[in-house]
């Protein structure tokens, strides 16, 4: 197998995720977006890691699952952040969040 | 080898096309269960790349944690169930030509440096191999050389989830 097809694989996921981020106004759904980002940078870390013996092949997959954890936390977070702006605005749409603007 | 191309292909087909769903259906629910689609798909290309413990990982915390917490939060902001119109901005026609200029740009690099490098064949027997780098090497890794971020990512999730519980509760 080449290491391209990885490579191109997680380049794909993640300008479909990039598209999801700017391209969508529900709260949620940007979230969800942000993990297919995380997702395809996992993909990267283990193919490079598989590359590289077995050594970085280790590593790597420590590196994925640190990721894996630090996205669950900030899912966590960031949905409890959505739930307070619906809360206050009875609304999850990104682009009615604009007190800090001018 | 064949075996291994074949099985990539459905995977990498399936999350792509999950992928792109995800991102472009009217549905929130649906988005959630897409979403599924692809993380269990990733977890498939893990194994394909002998990491078997990356793999269940992201099974066990993705698909059974995370998708959950979004469901979660689609019924918690009461999104529409059903099919939504309201779900995109305006800037759709902008975000996809920045997202295929990006595409365009790291594919072209990412073909240009690794061209038709393969990805090292399995000389060495299996048990090597589970030996070298399988569940109890990563075992081994966290444990010792990874131990104080491991420690750390621990406090991380505590304060996440403390965090989280304040933000979101009702006083």
């Amino acid at each position: 197998m080449l290491i391209n097809q990885f490579l191109l694989l997680g380049a794909v996921l993640f300008c479909i995720g990039v598209y999801g981020v700017l391209a969508r106004r529900n709260g949620v759904l940007v979230l969800m977006s942000i993990e297919l980002i995380l997702n395809s940078v996992n993909i990267n870390l283990i193919a490079f890691g598989h590359l590289w013996g077995s050594e970085s092949a280790v590593n790597a997959q420590v590196f994925a699952l640190f990721i894996i954890a630090v996205a669950a936390a900030e899912v966590g977070v960031g949905l409890a952040i959505i739930l307070l702006i619906y809360r206050n605005r009875t609304s999850v749409a990104f682009d009615e969040v604009d007190m800090m603007k001018g | 080898m064949v075996a291994q191309n074949v099985a990539f292909g459905i995977l990498a087909a399936a999350s792509v096309l999950a992928a792109l769903r995800l991102v472009t259906t009217k549905n929130v629910v649906h988005a959630a269960l897409y979403l599924v689609v692809v993380l269990a798909s990733v977890g498939a290309i893990y194994v394909l790349l002998f990491a078997e413990f990356v793999a269940v990982v992201q099974l066990l915390v993705y698909v059974g944690a995370v998708v959950v917490l979004f469901l979660f939060g689609i019924m918690l902001t009461k999104a529409q169930i059903g099919r939504d119109t309201d779900v995109d901005n305006d800037q759709r026609g902008v975000a996809a030509v920045t997202a295929l200029f990006f595409l365009g740009v790291l594919s072209y690099a990412l073909i240009d440096f690794f061209g038709t490098d393969k990805l090292p064949e399995q000389q060495v027997s299996e048990a090597v191999l589970t030996a070298e780098r399988g569940t109890r090497a990563v075992g081994d890794s966290i444990f010792s050389t990874y131990l104080v971020p491991f420690e750390a990512l621990g406090v991380l999730l505590t304060a996440a989830l403390v965090g989280a519980i304040v933000l979101a509760r009702r006083d």
